[in-house]
């Protein structure tokens, strides 16, 4: 249960005369208002909180865009923007008294520049769709979240997503030229553009992973980048998390930096294998999945060194993938995860803290005495590259008691996090999911200086507002039903 | 004490800057704040009688290499972080310029707060992101003398706003940073570069967009005119303009990465291989602007722009007597001509035709305080600027009036 902000009861005794003043500025199939066709809505990636929204808008340009914002702020009414809905934070959950903007519409590519290795698209392209229109020249937008199929670019900017392959090409933030942002009043600003860096201002910066909370992006210039000639990976099985921590240590110390560094441990491997049968290797504590790049003969230097840095820390076994469909069969069990650990429990809670990586030993004794303590199942994934740490938490929705106690326990791993001197979020964003946290990370004036910088783009708090920040003690709220 | 120095403050830690700034604060005296003051000469003159300086914050206050992270407080010199860096093997990854002479401001050491506060980042950018990309963690006094903590120590963290990016390159305008976290990678084994020479500004940015358009991994890609790469030992010999790309990475893909490269672009002009030493000299210089001829009195501007745009950029300004090389692909203009109002003029328009941005580095103190040092913001985003800068500085102390006149 989380409390929520009380409707605003002008808002919705005015629900007829919203949706109508609104469905006069969209074209006739942009606004939702009946039941059923809101329902879809309700929720989205953490589907364990949901409230239909008072209206769903759907525009088709930037245009419109700014006249439903015009509109929401002139009536008071709260906005929670939308991509495709795949947060794992409840950065989309609607309230009883918001409209849904949907940026699913707005999915067109405008322009592709391969001299100048950028390109303008929509906010609700794909992130793979990106990707798709320009590998046939040979390149790729970088970050790559494992909802690549389904997410788009509009929430990944709202949420700085990242991605496997980040520890080389770095997040969201890293790959932005230019931004076309919709204020609340329904101003529209263009941020940056084809170009690098801001003269005045980093307001892209700013920008990216602010929820959704400082305004609404409508057209995104993203850095494209030609793919390598290959990429190889290998596996390295271990017979503790201390051993495997020490050894990516040892790579990482050895001046190599692998694009992708992924750790599992057992329940992790033994959920990925029963799903992708990738030949994970079951009786190991711990495994590595290491991927370089390069032309298959750096692929093959490279892949030595680490093969004789791992074969230093006494390994169960050792696999070097021999073609790029070994490759990708090995990337399936990883990339499958979520869906994996979905077969062996009806629900997961998947928590997304960061820690340094010395820390890594450490903090998955302390999840592993946790989880006894609360009689949970957890399986740990984790970016070793870069300390960003998945650990899946598993219960049954059905039981109440047991998903408290998962929201219990995902909350004391993220304190843990803060702890061992990391973070409570590295990709996923904070939302709902984790707003009421946000006092163990920072103290009352750095979340006072945060707000006041909402304020200063949103001066009403009316763009998505109860996330990111916890509520104030005295504000009229209600207690949503999970 | 120099009558300069008389209303200068330099605590010892960060307890004296907050207290400093509370103190400014309460008297709503605007302060310029600074570190060693080398780069207060960019951008529009600060109008305040008393100064604060974080020269006294130094040194290491973290450094674990397997983990990717430094941190420094804001008054160590470059030169220290660097060679503590270096120390683990490891590098800085926006291999940000030492313009300290360029600037001719001050003869001190840059700090890192200075750097950091100024954004500036050098020929790695292209490739590896700017100095905002890499700060992690920053503590910061606002305004009102309230330390403020943002990002932290770990490389991946969406946890509340980024006040790291929009700290970085504010020039101290919404807070004076004291520590700054950052990420750094392995120092690579070696670097090496292709140097092809004779080709104009056009087939020189064509030649670098191949480049960095290409699987290889090129990590810098300049280019120079005949009397720009004069300047710079290593090209001087080639005797024309030189278009110059880089690869660094372990030696044995240096080679094969180089030899792709010169196969691919040898129609684009004489090719010329540099060794590690030669390399490391050349983008050194470009790093540092020493290609840029710019005479004792002249102003120093850099414009961004979309790569293919920046010969554009050189052939509209070359009547008005401002020349320049290219960096970032062709995307940075590095440019020096007359320190007057009408050619500032000039610079302004050709950013803004290619759909770029300037920024007024260096100009005797009139002419900063008289012209737009960067573009000016659109209405809408103009009106957030100054709610920003209320909701760090709500009295307006901070180096007023750095990038914009009034805020």
């Amino acid at each position: 249960m989380i409390r929520q902000p009380a409707p605003k009861p002008d808002v919705l005794a005015r629900r007829a005369e919203i949706v109508a003043g609104l469905a006069a500025l969209l074209p006739p199939t942009g606004t939702i208002a009946d039941a059923e066709r809101l329902r879809p809505y309700e929720t989205d990636g953490l589907s364990s909180h949901r409230q239909v929204p008072l209206a769903v808008v759907l525009p088709e340009t930037t245009e419109q865009v700014a006249a439903v914002l015009r509109f929401c702020h002139e009536h008071g009414v709260r906005v929670i923007p939308r991509g495709a809905g795949t947060s794992l934070s409840g950065g989309a959950l609607p309230m009883q008294d918001a409209v849904v903007i949907g940026m699913m519409r707005m999915n067109r590519i405008l322009s592709i520049d391969y001299a100048d290795r950028a390109a303008v698209v929509q906010p609700g392209v794909t992130n793979i769709g990106i990707t798709a229109a320009v590998q046939e020249r040979g390149f790729f937008y970088a970050p790559d979240p494992s909802s690549q199929l389904a997410c788009m670019i509009g929430g990944n900017v709202g949420m700085n997503s990242g991605g496997a392959h980040c520890l080389k090409y770095g997040v969201t933030a890293n790959n932005l030229l230019g931004l076309k942002v919709v204020t609340i009043e329904g101003e529209i600003i263009d941020i940056g553009g084809a170009h690098l860096d801001a003269a005045g201002y980093d307001w892209l910066g700013l920008l990216t992973g602010s929820e959704g909370q400082l305004g609404i992006v409508t057209e995104v210039t993203v850095r494209i980048l030609r793919s390598p000639e290959g990429a190889r990976a290998m596996l390295a099985a271990f017979r503790s998390n201390e051993i495997a921590g020490a050894c990516v240590d040892a790579i990482i110390g050895s001046g190599i930096i692998p694009v992708a560094l992924e750790f599992m441990d057992r329940p992790a491997i033994h959920a990925c294998e029963a799903f992708a049968h990738a030949g994970y290797p079951l009786d190991a504590e711990a495994m590595l999945i290491i991927e370089v790049e390069g032309s298959t003969a750096e692929q093959d230097w490279l892949l030595d060194r680490i093969k004789e840095i791992c074969g230093r820390f006494d390994p169960i076994s050792l696999r070097v993938s021999a073609s790029a469909e070994e490759s990708l069969a090995i990337w399936k069990g990883r990339k499958g995860a979520f869906g994996a650990v979905g077969r062996i429990s009806p629900d997961y809670l998947c928590m997304d803290g960061t820690i340094p990586t010395s820390q890594l030993p450490y903090v998955l004794r302390r999840i592993g005495e946790m989880s006894d303590s609360y009689g949970l199942k957890v399986a740990n994934i984790f970016h070793a590259g870069d300390g960003n740490l998945h650990p899946l938490i598993m219960f049954d929705a059905n039981d109440p008691d047991s998903f408290h106690r998962a929201e219990a326990f995902g909350a004391d791993i993220l304190t843990l996090c803060v702890e061992v001197g990391g973070c409570l979020t590295g990709e996923h964003g904070v939302g709902v999911e984790k707003r009421d946290l946000m006092g163990v990370q920072f103290n009352a004036a750095e979340l006072d200086q945060q707000r006041r910088i909402k304020t200063a783009f949103d001066p009403d708090w009316l763009l998505n507002p109860s996330k990111v920040f916890p509520l104030p003690p005295d504000a009229p709220s209600v207690a949503e039903a999970a | 004490m120099s009558a300069a120095e008389a209303g200068l403050a330099a605590p010892p830690d960060e307890a004296g800057i907050a207290a400093a700034i509370a103190e400014a604060a309460a008297r709503r005296e605007p302060l310029s704040v600074s570190g060693n003051g080398t780069k207060t000469g960019m951008l529009r003159p600060v109008q305040a009688a008393r100064s604060l300086s974080v020269r006294n914050l130094t040194g290491i206050t973290l450094h674990a290499p397997k983990e990717l992270v430094v941190s420094a407080r804001a008054g160590t010199t470059m030169a220290e972080l660097e060679e503590v860096v270096a120390s683990g093997g490891q590098h800085l990854i926006a291999e940000p310029p030492d313009l300290t002479a360029l600037l001719g401001t001050s003869p001190a050491a840059q700090t890192v707060g200075g750097v950091v506060a100024s954004n500036l980042s050098g020929p790695r950018r292209v490739a590896w992101g700017a100095m905002r990309d890499h700060v992690l963690g920053v503590r910061a006094v606002n305004g009102t003398g309230e330390t403020i903590r943002s990002g932290g120590r770990v490389l991946k963290n969406v946890t509340g706003l980024d006040l790291c990016k929009l700290l970085t390159g504010s020039h101290g305008t919404l807070g004076v940073l004291t520590e700054i976290t950052m990420k750094v990678l392995p120092k690579p084994e070696t670097t090496g570069s292709l140097a092809l020479a004779g080709l104009d500004a056009a087939a020189g940015v064509a030649a670098l967009a191949a480049a960095l358009g290409s699987p290889f991994g090129v990590s810098a890609a300049a280019w120079l005119p005949a009397g720009g790469a004069a300047r710079v030992p290593a090209l001087a010999a080639l005797g024309g303009p030189v278009a110059l790309i880089r690869i660094e990475d372990f030696a044995a893909s240096v080679a094969y990465r180089l030899g792709r490269l010169r196969d691919d672009l040898g129609g684009h002009g004489a090719a010329v291989l540099l060794d590690d030493d030669a390399s490391r000299a050349a983008w050194r210089a470009v790093r540092d602007a020493e290609p840029l001829e710019a005479a004792p009195g002249d102003a120093v501007w850099r414009v961004s722009v979309r790569p293919s745009a920046g010969p554009g950029v050189l052939a509209a300004l070359a009547p008005h007597g401002v020349a320049g090389f290219l960096d970032w692909g062709g995307g940075l203009a590095w440019l020096a001509g007359p320190a007057d109002t009408t050619t500032h003029e000039a610079v302004c328009a050709a950013a803004r035709q290619a759909g770029g941005v300037w920024m007024l580095l260096r100009a005797p103190e009139a002419l900063r305080a008289a012209v737009a040092v960067v573009p000016p913001e659109a209405a809408p985003l103009a009106a957030i600027t100054r709610r920003v800068k209320v909701a760090f500085d709500p009295h307006g102390i901070l180096n007023p009036g750095r990038f914009y006149a009034g805020v």
